[in-house]
Protein backbone atom coordinates (compact mmCIF):
# COMPACT_ATOMS: atom_id res chain seq x y z
CA UNK A 1 0.00 0.00 0.00
CA UNK A 2 2.78 2.76 0.75
CA UNK A 3 4.73 1.09 -1.91
CA UNK A 4 2.13 1.71 -4.52
CA UNK A 5 1.43 5.39 -2.73
CA UNK A 6 5.07 6.40 -3.07
CA UNK A 7 5.17 5.28 -7.02
CA UNK A 8 1.94 7.49 -7.45
CA UNK A 9 3.71 10.52 -5.57
CA UNK A 10 6.82 10.07 -7.77
CA UNK A 11 6.11 9.81 -11.23
CA UNK A 12 4.28 13.34 -11.55
CA UNK A 13 7.66 14.95 -10.32
CA UNK A 14 9.43 13.10 -12.23
CA UNK A 15 8.03 13.50 -15.76
CA UNK A 16 7.99 17.47 -14.56
CA UNK A 17 11.64 17.28 -14.78
CA UNK A 18 12.35 15.15 -17.52
CA UNK A 19 16.23 15.36 -18.57
CA UNK A 20 17.34 16.93 -21.16
CA UNK A 21 19.79 13.95 -21.75
CA UNK A 22 19.80 11.15 -19.22
CA UNK A 23 22.72 8.43 -19.00
CA UNK A 24 21.80 5.66 -16.89
CA UNK A 25 24.80 3.17 -16.21
CA UNK A 26 26.92 3.51 -19.52
CA UNK A 27 29.84 1.83 -19.89
CA UNK A 28 31.38 1.78 -23.68
CA UNK A 29 35.02 1.78 -25.79
CA UNK A 30 36.56 1.10 -29.04
CA UNK A 31 37.65 -2.43 -29.07
CA UNK A 32 37.65 -4.25 -26.09
CA UNK A 33 39.21 -0.87 -23.92
CA UNK A 34 36.72 0.79 -22.15
CA UNK A 35 36.60 4.75 -22.41
CA UNK A 36 33.83 5.19 -20.18
CA UNK A 37 32.67 3.36 -16.83
CA UNK A 38 29.33 3.25 -15.21
CA UNK A 39 28.32 6.94 -16.38
CA UNK A 40 25.06 8.14 -14.70
CA UNK A 41 24.46 11.54 -15.62
CA UNK A 42 20.91 14.15 -16.13
CA UNK A 43 21.30 17.53 -17.75
CA UNK A 44 18.24 19.75 -16.87
CA UNK A 45 16.83 21.24 -20.02
CA UNK A 46 18.41 24.94 -20.36
CA UNK A 47 21.54 23.91 -18.68
CA UNK A 48 25.41 25.30 -19.55
CA UNK A 49 27.53 22.69 -18.87
CA UNK A 50 31.16 22.68 -19.72
CA UNK A 51 32.49 19.21 -19.90
CA UNK A 52 36.24 19.08 -18.73
CA UNK A 53 38.73 16.38 -18.35
CA UNK A 54 42.20 15.03 -20.15
CA UNK A 55 42.82 14.40 -23.53
CA UNK A 56 41.81 10.18 -23.83
CA UNK A 57 39.25 10.89 -20.68
CA UNK A 58 35.96 10.19 -23.02
CA UNK A 59 34.82 13.78 -23.87
CA UNK A 60 34.33 12.41 -27.81
CA UNK A 61 33.53 9.35 -26.38
CA UNK A 62 30.86 10.68 -24.69
CA UNK A 63 29.92 12.60 -27.20
CA UNK A 64 29.70 10.35 -30.03
CA UNK A 65 27.37 7.95 -27.68
CA UNK A 66 24.66 10.65 -26.59
CA UNK A 67 24.85 11.56 -30.66
CA UNK A 68 23.57 7.54 -31.43
CA UNK A 69 27.33 7.34 -33.22
CA UNK A 70 28.37 5.19 -30.76
CA UNK A 71 26.80 2.22 -28.86
CA UNK A 72 27.03 1.47 -25.36
CA UNK A 73 28.21 -1.83 -24.26
CA UNK A 74 25.85 -1.40 -21.20
CA UNK A 75 23.20 0.85 -19.89
CA UNK A 76 21.93 3.70 -21.93
CA UNK A 77 21.02 7.08 -23.05
CA UNK A 78 17.54 8.89 -22.84
CA UNK A 79 17.51 12.01 -24.91
CA UNK A 80 14.28 14.31 -23.28
CA UNK A 81 13.32 10.54 -21.95
CA UNK A 82 13.58 8.84 -25.51
CA UNK A 83 15.86 6.05 -25.87
CA UNK A 84 15.70 6.41 -29.59
CA UNK A 85 18.55 7.70 -32.14
CA UNK A 86 18.63 12.06 -31.18
CA UNK A 87 18.84 12.41 -35.01
CA UNK A 88 17.96 16.07 -35.71
CA UNK A 89 17.04 16.73 -31.73
CA UNK A 90 21.13 17.48 -31.28
CA UNK A 91 23.09 19.68 -33.61
CA UNK A 92 26.34 18.90 -33.17
CA UNK A 93 29.47 21.07 -33.54
CA UNK A 94 32.50 19.15 -34.58
CA UNK A 95 35.89 20.49 -34.22
CA UNK A 96 37.19 22.30 -36.72
CA UNK A 97 40.34 20.54 -37.15
CA UNK A 98 38.35 17.10 -38.23
CA UNK A 99 36.81 19.47 -41.20
CA UNK A 100 38.46 19.52 -44.61
CA UNK A 101 38.38 23.19 -45.37
CA UNK A 102 39.12 23.01 -49.17
CA UNK A 103 36.07 21.42 -49.96
CA UNK A 104 33.76 23.69 -52.76
CA UNK A 105 31.11 24.58 -50.26
CA UNK A 106 30.38 28.44 -49.06
CA UNK A 107 29.08 29.75 -45.45
CA UNK A 108 25.50 29.19 -46.86
CA UNK A 109 26.00 25.75 -48.27
CA UNK A 110 27.18 24.42 -45.20
CA UNK A 111 24.27 25.81 -42.72
CA UNK A 112 21.98 24.78 -45.39
CA UNK A 113 23.23 20.76 -44.49
CA UNK A 114 21.19 21.84 -41.07
CA UNK A 115 18.34 21.33 -42.89
CA UNK A 116 18.94 18.33 -44.92
CA UNK A 117 17.29 16.05 -42.64
CA UNK A 118 14.48 17.92 -42.01
CA UNK A 119 13.33 18.12 -45.32
CA UNK A 120 14.17 14.05 -45.74
CA UNK A 121 15.37 12.57 -49.53
CA UNK A 122 14.28 14.12 -52.42
CA UNK A 123 13.22 17.82 -51.08
CA UNK A 124 15.21 20.72 -52.39
CA UNK A 125 15.61 23.39 -50.08
CA UNK A 126 12.64 26.00 -50.28
CA UNK A 127 12.15 29.66 -48.93
CA UNK A 128 11.06 28.32 -45.45
CA UNK A 129 14.58 26.66 -45.31
CA UNK A 130 17.15 29.74 -46.95
CA UNK A 131 15.33 32.19 -44.32
CA UNK A 132 16.10 29.73 -41.22
CA UNK A 133 19.67 29.93 -42.87
CA UNK A 134 19.33 33.51 -42.94
CA UNK A 135 18.37 33.50 -39.30
CA UNK A 136 20.72 31.28 -38.17
CA UNK A 137 23.76 32.97 -39.82
CA UNK A 138 22.34 36.58 -38.00
CA UNK A 139 22.19 35.06 -34.95
CA UNK A 140 26.03 34.35 -35.30
CA UNK A 141 26.29 37.59 -37.00
CA UNK A 142 27.85 35.91 -40.22
CA UNK A 143 25.09 36.47 -42.56
CA UNK A 144 27.65 39.34 -44.67
CA UNK A 145 29.59 36.32 -45.49
CA UNK A 146 27.10 33.81 -46.71
CA UNK A 147 28.75 33.72 -50.20
CA UNK A 148 32.27 32.96 -48.98
CA UNK A 149 33.88 29.42 -49.48
CA UNK A 150 34.77 27.88 -45.92
CA UNK A 151 38.48 27.85 -46.47
CA UNK A 152 38.38 31.50 -46.61
CA UNK A 153 37.44 32.40 -43.10
CA UNK A 154 38.88 32.76 -39.33
CA UNK A 155 39.28 30.41 -36.74
CA UNK A 156 36.41 31.97 -35.18
CA UNK A 157 34.16 32.58 -37.48
CA UNK A 158 34.76 28.96 -38.74
CA UNK A 159 33.11 28.18 -35.48
CA UNK A 160 30.25 30.61 -35.84
CA UNK A 161 29.35 28.93 -39.07
CA UNK A 162 29.08 24.83 -37.54
CA UNK A 163 26.96 26.71 -34.91
CA UNK A 164 24.92 27.88 -37.71
CA UNK A 165 24.64 24.61 -39.03
CA UNK A 166 23.39 23.19 -35.63
CA UNK A 167 20.74 25.71 -34.72
CA UNK A 168 19.36 25.22 -38.37
CA UNK A 169 18.44 22.27 -37.64
CA UNK A 170 16.22 23.69 -34.58
CA UNK A 171 17.65 21.48 -32.06
CA UNK A 172 16.26 20.98 -28.47
CA UNK A 173 20.41 20.52 -27.35
CA UNK A 174 23.53 21.42 -28.98
CA UNK A 175 26.69 19.16 -28.29
CA UNK A 176 29.84 21.62 -29.02
CA UNK A 177 33.75 19.60 -29.36
CA UNK A 178 36.13 22.26 -28.01
CA UNK A 179 34.19 25.42 -30.16
CA UNK A 180 36.65 27.60 -28.57
CA UNK A 181 40.00 26.41 -29.45
CA UNK A 182 42.27 28.08 -31.22
CA UNK A 183 40.02 31.36 -30.99
CA UNK A 184 41.19 35.01 -30.13
CA UNK A 185 39.38 36.27 -26.82
CA UNK A 186 36.62 38.63 -28.34
CA UNK A 187 35.42 35.73 -30.59
CA UNK A 188 35.64 33.60 -27.33
CA UNK A 189 33.34 35.82 -25.74
CA UNK A 190 30.98 36.26 -28.62
CA UNK A 191 30.46 32.52 -28.67
CA UNK A 192 29.57 32.22 -24.84
CA UNK A 193 27.75 35.11 -25.16
CA UNK A 194 25.57 33.06 -28.21
CA UNK A 195 25.43 29.83 -26.22
CA UNK A 196 24.05 32.22 -23.18
CA UNK A 197 21.34 33.26 -25.05
CA UNK A 198 20.52 29.98 -26.63
CA UNK A 199 20.20 28.77 -22.94
CA UNK A 200 17.75 31.81 -22.06
CA UNK A 201 15.44 30.47 -24.60
CA UNK A 202 15.41 26.66 -23.72
CA UNK A 203 17.83 25.02 -25.05
CA UNK A 204 20.51 22.76 -23.32
CA UNK A 205 24.26 23.40 -24.60
CA UNK A 206 26.77 20.87 -23.36
CA UNK A 207 30.69 22.33 -24.60
CA UNK A 208 33.90 20.21 -24.04
CA UNK A 209 36.62 22.26 -23.50
CA UNK A 210 40.17 22.89 -22.49
CA UNK A 211 39.84 26.32 -21.28
CA UNK A 212 39.42 25.40 -17.32
CA UNK A 213 39.10 29.62 -16.93
CA UNK A 214 36.44 29.75 -19.35
CA UNK A 215 34.36 26.82 -17.94
CA UNK A 216 34.74 27.84 -14.60
CA UNK A 217 33.12 31.64 -15.20
CA UNK A 218 30.85 30.76 -17.72
CA UNK A 219 28.91 27.50 -17.39
CA UNK A 220 26.25 26.75 -14.75
CA UNK A 221 27.15 23.13 -15.11
CA UNK A 222 30.62 21.40 -14.87
CA UNK A 223 31.16 17.67 -15.53
CA UNK A 224 34.46 16.16 -14.93
CA UNK A 225 35.15 13.35 -16.89
CA UNK A 226 37.98 11.21 -17.00
CA UNK A 227 36.85 7.47 -17.68
CA UNK A 228 34.04 8.16 -15.04
CA UNK A 229 31.63 11.15 -13.81
CA UNK A 230 34.44 12.31 -11.11
CA UNK A 231 32.29 15.45 -10.39
CA UNK A 232 29.14 16.82 -11.67
CA UNK A 233 27.35 20.07 -10.53
CA UNK A 234 28.06 24.10 -10.11
CA UNK A 235 31.58 25.20 -10.62
CA UNK A 236 32.11 26.12 -7.42
CA UNK A 237 31.10 22.79 -5.79
CA UNK A 238 32.48 20.87 -8.46
CA UNK A 239 35.91 23.43 -9.54
CA UNK A 240 37.63 21.99 -5.83
CA UNK A 241 41.15 21.53 -5.69
CA UNK A 242 40.69 17.48 -4.99
CA UNK A 243 38.48 17.05 -7.01
CA UNK A 244 40.38 18.91 -10.10
CA UNK A 245 43.79 16.53 -8.85
CA UNK A 246 41.31 13.18 -9.71
CA UNK A 247 40.50 13.92 -12.90
CA UNK A 248 43.94 15.58 -14.34
CA UNK A 249 45.78 13.37 -12.21
CA UNK A 250 48.33 16.17 -11.80
CA UNK A 251 48.60 19.70 -9.73
CA UNK A 252 46.09 22.17 -11.33
CA UNK A 253 46.32 25.16 -8.61
CA UNK A 254 42.81 26.76 -8.24
CA UNK A 255 43.11 30.25 -6.87
CA UNK A 256 40.21 32.90 -6.10
CA UNK A 257 40.89 36.45 -7.20
CA UNK A 258 38.01 38.65 -6.38
CA UNK A 259 35.82 36.29 -6.44
CA UNK A 260 36.59 35.32 -9.86
CA UNK A 261 38.15 31.56 -10.03
CA UNK A 262 41.73 31.01 -12.27
CA UNK A 263 43.20 27.45 -12.71
CA UNK A 264 46.86 27.59 -13.08
CA UNK A 265 49.03 24.13 -13.83
CA UNK A 266 51.17 23.63 -10.74
CA UNK A 267 54.84 22.78 -12.98
CA UNK A 268 56.49 22.54 -9.43
CA UNK A 269 58.60 25.57 -10.51
CA UNK A 270 57.59 27.81 -8.06
CA UNK A 271 57.69 25.65 -4.98
CA UNK A 272 59.86 27.25 -2.31
CA UNK A 273 62.52 25.12 -0.73
CA UNK B 1 34.56 28.20 -92.60
CA UNK B 2 32.71 25.46 -95.02
CA UNK B 3 35.93 23.88 -94.39
CA UNK B 4 35.95 23.55 -91.05
CA UNK B 5 31.91 22.66 -90.54
CA UNK B 6 32.83 19.40 -93.09
CA UNK B 7 36.08 18.63 -91.35
CA UNK B 8 33.37 18.39 -88.33
CA UNK B 9 30.84 16.33 -89.97
CA UNK B 10 32.56 14.36 -92.30
CA UNK B 11 33.86 11.25 -89.41
CA UNK B 12 29.96 11.75 -88.23
CA UNK B 13 28.65 9.51 -91.55
CA UNK B 14 30.93 7.12 -89.82
CA UNK B 15 28.63 5.05 -87.76
CA UNK B 16 31.57 3.86 -85.79
CA UNK B 17 32.83 7.32 -85.02
CA UNK B 18 29.21 8.41 -84.33
CA UNK B 19 28.58 5.73 -81.83
CA UNK B 20 32.46 6.67 -80.43
CA UNK B 21 32.14 10.31 -80.47
CA UNK B 22 28.62 9.64 -78.51
CA UNK B 23 29.66 6.82 -75.99
CA UNK B 24 32.75 8.64 -74.76
CA UNK B 25 31.02 12.09 -74.62
CA UNK B 26 28.53 10.22 -72.30
CA UNK B 27 31.30 8.72 -70.57
CA UNK B 28 33.53 11.90 -69.67
CA UNK B 29 30.08 13.37 -68.36
CA UNK B 30 29.75 10.25 -65.66
CA UNK B 31 33.10 10.20 -64.80
CA UNK B 32 33.44 13.87 -64.12
CA UNK B 33 30.04 13.70 -61.77
CA UNK B 34 31.49 10.96 -59.75
CA UNK B 35 34.52 12.19 -59.92
CA UNK B 36 33.81 15.77 -58.28
CA UNK B 37 33.24 13.21 -55.47
CA UNK B 38 37.05 11.10 -56.18
CA UNK B 39 38.44 14.64 -56.55
CA UNK B 40 37.14 15.73 -52.92
CA UNK B 41 37.82 12.89 -51.04
CA UNK B 42 40.71 11.44 -52.45
CA UNK B 43 39.28 8.40 -54.29
CA UNK B 44 41.72 8.12 -57.14
CA UNK B 45 43.53 4.85 -55.62
CA UNK B 46 40.19 3.28 -55.35
CA UNK B 47 39.01 4.22 -58.26
CA UNK B 48 42.33 3.22 -60.29
CA UNK B 49 42.33 -0.35 -58.59
CA UNK B 50 38.15 -0.70 -59.07
CA UNK B 51 38.92 -0.65 -62.70
CA UNK B 52 41.73 -3.25 -62.73
CA UNK B 53 39.86 -5.34 -60.92
CA UNK B 54 37.07 -4.99 -63.31
CA UNK B 55 39.24 -6.23 -66.03
CA UNK B 56 40.09 -9.40 -64.32
CA UNK B 57 35.61 -9.24 -64.52
CA UNK B 58 36.05 -9.10 -68.17
CA UNK B 59 38.26 -11.75 -68.53
CA UNK B 60 36.36 -14.20 -66.03
CA UNK B 61 33.59 -13.22 -67.92
CA UNK B 62 34.85 -13.96 -71.33
CA UNK B 63 36.13 -17.17 -70.28
CA UNK B 64 32.89 -18.15 -69.09
CA UNK B 65 31.23 -17.02 -71.84
CA UNK B 66 29.27 -14.69 -70.10
CA UNK B 67 28.50 -11.08 -71.06
CA UNK B 68 31.15 -8.64 -70.74
CA UNK B 69 30.18 -5.56 -68.57
CA UNK B 70 28.36 -8.60 -66.67
CA UNK B 71 31.56 -9.67 -65.41
CA UNK B 72 33.18 -6.47 -64.85
CA UNK B 73 29.82 -5.26 -62.78
CA UNK B 74 30.03 -7.98 -60.58
CA UNK B 75 33.69 -8.04 -59.80
CA UNK B 76 34.08 -4.02 -59.55
CA UNK B 77 31.15 -3.71 -57.15
CA UNK B 78 32.35 -6.50 -54.98
CA UNK B 79 35.80 -5.14 -54.70
CA UNK B 80 34.30 -2.14 -53.73
CA UNK B 81 31.69 -3.47 -50.97
CA UNK B 82 35.32 -4.92 -49.98
CA UNK B 83 36.83 -2.03 -49.82
CA UNK B 84 33.85 -0.22 -47.86
CA UNK B 85 34.60 -3.05 -45.41
CA UNK B 86 37.37 -2.85 -44.66
CA UNK B 87 38.21 0.94 -44.87
CA UNK B 88 36.15 0.73 -41.53
CA UNK B 89 38.35 -1.48 -39.75
CA UNK B 90 41.24 -0.16 -38.90
CA UNK B 91 44.59 -1.74 -38.51
CA UNK B 92 46.56 -2.26 -41.54
CA UNK B 93 46.20 1.18 -43.87
CA UNK B 94 44.00 0.85 -46.37
CA UNK B 95 46.02 2.08 -49.48
CA UNK B 96 48.48 -0.90 -48.79
CA UNK B 97 45.81 -3.36 -48.28
CA UNK B 98 44.00 -2.17 -51.72
CA UNK B 99 47.20 -2.02 -53.39
CA UNK B 100 47.77 -6.06 -52.27
CA UNK B 101 44.51 -6.95 -53.22
CA UNK B 102 43.74 -4.88 -56.84
CA UNK B 103 47.57 -5.81 -57.85
CA UNK B 104 46.82 -9.59 -57.03
CA UNK B 105 43.20 -9.69 -58.70
CA UNK B 106 44.88 -7.85 -61.97
CA UNK B 107 47.76 -10.29 -62.37
CA UNK B 108 45.32 -13.32 -61.71
CA UNK B 109 42.98 -11.32 -64.74
CA UNK B 110 46.67 -11.30 -66.78
CA UNK B 111 47.35 -14.69 -66.27
CA UNK B 112 43.93 -16.10 -66.90
CA UNK B 113 44.07 -14.48 -70.42
CA UNK B 114 46.93 -16.16 -71.78
CA UNK B 115 46.14 -19.52 -70.11
CA UNK B 116 42.36 -19.80 -70.74
CA UNK B 117 42.33 -17.70 -74.23
CA UNK B 118 44.42 -19.45 -76.63
CA UNK B 119 43.27 -17.58 -79.62
CA UNK B 120 43.08 -14.30 -77.45
CA UNK B 121 41.37 -11.64 -79.52
CA UNK B 122 42.35 -7.81 -79.41
CA UNK B 123 38.87 -7.52 -77.87
CA UNK B 124 40.64 -7.68 -74.35
CA UNK B 125 43.87 -5.80 -75.31
CA UNK B 126 41.26 -3.32 -75.94
CA UNK B 127 39.76 -2.96 -72.68
CA UNK B 128 43.59 -2.32 -70.43
CA UNK B 129 44.40 1.02 -73.46
CA UNK B 130 40.45 1.55 -74.32
CA UNK B 131 38.78 1.35 -77.88
CA UNK B 132 35.52 4.07 -77.87
CA UNK B 133 35.69 3.67 -81.52
CA UNK B 134 35.19 -0.24 -81.26
CA UNK B 135 31.85 0.61 -79.42
CA UNK B 136 29.10 -1.52 -80.77
CA UNK B 137 25.26 -0.22 -80.52
CA UNK B 138 24.53 -2.81 -78.00
CA UNK B 139 27.23 -1.02 -75.55
CA UNK B 140 26.18 2.27 -76.19
CA UNK B 141 22.63 0.91 -74.94
CA UNK B 142 24.88 -0.60 -71.88
CA UNK B 143 26.90 3.02 -71.29
CA UNK B 144 23.41 5.00 -71.82
CA UNK B 145 21.36 2.67 -69.39
CA UNK B 146 24.19 2.36 -66.52
CA UNK B 147 25.35 5.98 -67.10
CA UNK B 148 21.62 7.65 -66.84
CA UNK B 149 21.35 5.30 -63.76
CA UNK B 150 24.29 7.16 -62.07
CA UNK B 151 23.30 10.40 -62.93
CA UNK B 152 20.30 9.86 -61.43
CA UNK B 153 20.91 8.25 -58.43
CA UNK B 154 23.20 11.41 -57.87
CA UNK B 155 21.03 13.69 -58.63
CA UNK B 156 18.21 12.52 -56.08
CA UNK B 157 20.65 12.10 -53.46
CA UNK B 158 22.31 14.99 -54.57
CA UNK B 159 22.35 16.80 -50.69
CA UNK B 160 22.77 13.87 -48.96
CA UNK B 161 25.95 13.17 -50.91
CA UNK B 162 27.39 16.39 -50.61
CA UNK B 163 26.43 16.35 -47.05
CA UNK B 164 28.25 12.93 -45.86
CA UNK B 165 31.53 13.88 -48.54
CA UNK B 166 31.53 17.24 -46.24
CA UNK B 167 31.11 16.13 -42.93
CA UNK B 168 30.15 12.45 -42.62
CA UNK B 169 30.20 12.23 -38.72
CA UNK B 170 27.79 15.39 -38.63
CA UNK B 171 25.41 13.85 -41.13
CA UNK B 172 25.20 10.72 -39.39
CA UNK B 173 24.59 12.76 -36.18
CA UNK B 174 22.02 14.49 -38.01
CA UNK B 175 20.41 11.17 -38.85
CA UNK B 176 21.45 10.51 -42.20
CA UNK B 177 22.86 6.87 -42.92
CA UNK B 178 26.06 8.58 -44.09
CA UNK B 179 27.63 4.64 -44.07
CA UNK B 180 25.40 3.83 -46.36
CA UNK B 181 25.83 6.81 -48.35
CA UNK B 182 29.42 6.19 -48.64
CA UNK B 183 28.97 3.13 -49.68
CA UNK B 184 26.47 3.84 -52.28
CA UNK B 185 29.06 6.28 -53.32
CA UNK B 186 31.58 3.69 -53.97
CA UNK B 187 29.30 1.45 -55.74
CA UNK B 188 27.96 4.30 -58.15
CA UNK B 189 32.13 4.30 -58.56
CA UNK B 190 32.87 1.22 -59.62
CA UNK B 191 29.51 1.27 -62.20
CA UNK B 192 31.57 4.60 -63.88
CA UNK B 193 34.34 2.91 -64.17
CA UNK B 194 33.01 -0.33 -65.72
CA UNK B 195 31.63 1.79 -68.23
CA UNK B 196 34.44 4.05 -68.76
CA UNK B 197 37.12 0.87 -69.34
CA UNK B 198 35.79 0.54 -73.04
CA UNK B 199 36.39 3.78 -73.79
CA UNK B 200 39.59 4.79 -72.12
CA UNK B 201 40.69 1.13 -70.74
CA UNK B 202 41.83 0.28 -67.59
CA UNK B 203 45.17 2.33 -67.42
CA UNK B 204 43.35 5.59 -68.32
CA UNK B 205 40.45 5.65 -66.18
CA UNK B 206 41.47 7.32 -63.11
CA UNK B 207 42.40 10.11 -65.80
CA UNK B 208 38.70 10.38 -66.83
CA UNK B 209 37.84 10.72 -62.91
CA UNK B 210 40.16 12.98 -61.17
CA UNK B 211 41.38 15.93 -64.59
CA UNK B 212 37.83 17.28 -65.71
CA UNK B 213 36.89 17.37 -62.03
CA UNK B 214 40.11 18.51 -60.78
CA UNK B 215 39.65 21.13 -63.67
CA UNK B 216 36.56 22.48 -62.27
CA UNK B 217 37.85 22.69 -59.01
CA UNK B 218 39.94 25.49 -59.87
CA UNK B 219 37.10 27.65 -61.35
CA UNK B 220 35.27 27.60 -58.69
CA UNK B 221 34.22 27.29 -55.43
CA UNK B 222 30.68 26.21 -55.80
CA UNK B 223 30.39 21.66 -55.32
CA UNK B 224 27.33 21.92 -57.95
CA UNK B 225 29.16 24.42 -60.45
CA UNK B 226 31.98 21.80 -60.09
CA UNK B 227 30.01 19.12 -61.06
CA UNK B 228 29.11 21.10 -64.16
CA UNK B 229 32.03 22.54 -65.31
CA UNK B 230 33.55 19.07 -65.16
CA UNK B 231 30.95 17.47 -67.10
CA UNK B 232 31.41 20.00 -69.63
CA UNK B 233 35.49 19.62 -69.28
CA UNK B 234 35.00 15.59 -69.31
CA UNK B 235 32.56 16.17 -72.54
CA UNK B 236 34.80 18.51 -74.35
CA UNK B 237 38.00 16.29 -74.07
CA UNK B 238 36.17 13.62 -75.40
CA UNK B 239 35.10 15.37 -78.12
CA UNK B 240 38.35 17.10 -79.51
CA UNK B 241 39.66 13.65 -78.17
CA UNK B 242 37.42 11.60 -80.91
CA UNK B 243 38.70 14.02 -83.54
CA UNK B 244 42.31 13.81 -82.76
CA UNK B 245 42.12 10.40 -83.23
CA UNK B 246 40.67 10.44 -86.34
CA UNK B 247 42.58 13.17 -88.00
CA UNK B 248 46.03 12.18 -86.28
CA UNK B 249 45.40 8.18 -86.44
CA UNK B 250 46.56 7.75 -82.68
CA UNK B 251 44.66 5.90 -79.58
CA UNK B 252 41.18 7.82 -78.57
CA UNK B 253 41.61 6.77 -74.85
CA UNK B 254 45.23 7.84 -75.08
CA UNK B 255 43.78 10.99 -77.43
CA UNK B 256 40.68 11.73 -74.78
CA UNK B 257 43.37 11.88 -71.82
CA UNK B 258 45.63 14.18 -73.53
CA UNK B 259 43.37 16.51 -74.23
CA UNK B 260 41.75 16.77 -70.65
CA UNK B 261 45.32 17.21 -69.10
CA UNK B 262 46.46 20.25 -71.68
CA UNK B 263 42.68 21.63 -70.53
CA UNK B 264 43.83 21.16 -66.75
CA UNK B 265 47.62 22.67 -67.41
CA UNK B 266 46.03 25.34 -69.14
CA UNK B 267 43.24 26.19 -66.36
CA UNK B 268 45.94 25.52 -63.74
CA UNK B 269 47.96 28.16 -65.64
CA UNK B 270 45.03 31.10 -65.95
CA UNK B 271 42.82 29.87 -63.00
CA UNK B 272 41.69 33.30 -61.16
CA UNK B 273 41.74 30.83 -58.20
CA UNK B 274 44.47 31.85 -56.56
CA UNK B 275 46.04 29.01 -54.58
CA UNK B 276 43.66 26.59 -55.89
CA UNK B 277 46.25 24.43 -57.77
CA UNK B 278 48.52 24.09 -54.24
CA UNK B 279 44.64 23.88 -52.57
CA UNK B 280 44.05 20.71 -54.92
CA UNK B 281 47.37 19.45 -54.30
CA UNK B 282 47.59 19.71 -50.05
CA UNK B 283 44.08 18.57 -49.95
CA UNK B 284 43.62 15.43 -47.90
CA UNK B 285 43.71 12.11 -49.24
CA UNK B 286 40.98 9.54 -47.27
Amino acid sequence: MLDTHLTVAQKPAATLTTPAIAVHDLTTGYRKEPVLRDINLAVEPGALVGVIGPNGGGKSTLFKTILGLHKPWTGRVLINGDAEKPGRKIGYVPQTETVDWTFPVTVGDVVMMGRYPRLGFLRRPGQRDREAVAEALTQVKMLDHRDTQIGQLSGGQRQRVFIARALCQEPDILLLDEPVSGVDAVTQHQIFELLERLCVSGKTVIVASHDLHCVAQRFDHVLLLNGRVVGYGPPEHVLTQPLLNETFRSHLLLLQVDGRTFIVEDTGHARRP
Amino acid sequence: MPDVLSLLLEPLSYGFLLRGLVAATLIGVICAVIGTFVVLKGLAFIGDALAHIAFTGIVVAFLSGLAFYLGALVAAILAALGIGVVSRRSGISLDTSIGIFFSGIFALGIVLMSVGIKTYTVDLFSYLFGNVLGTQPGDLISIAGLGLLVLVTVLVLYKELLFTSFDPVAAEAAGLPSERLQMLLLVLLSVTVVVSVQAVGVVLVVAMLVTPSATAYLLTDRFGRMMAYGAGFGALAAVVGIYLSYYLNVPSGGAIVLVATTLFLLTAALSPKRGGWRRLIGSPAS
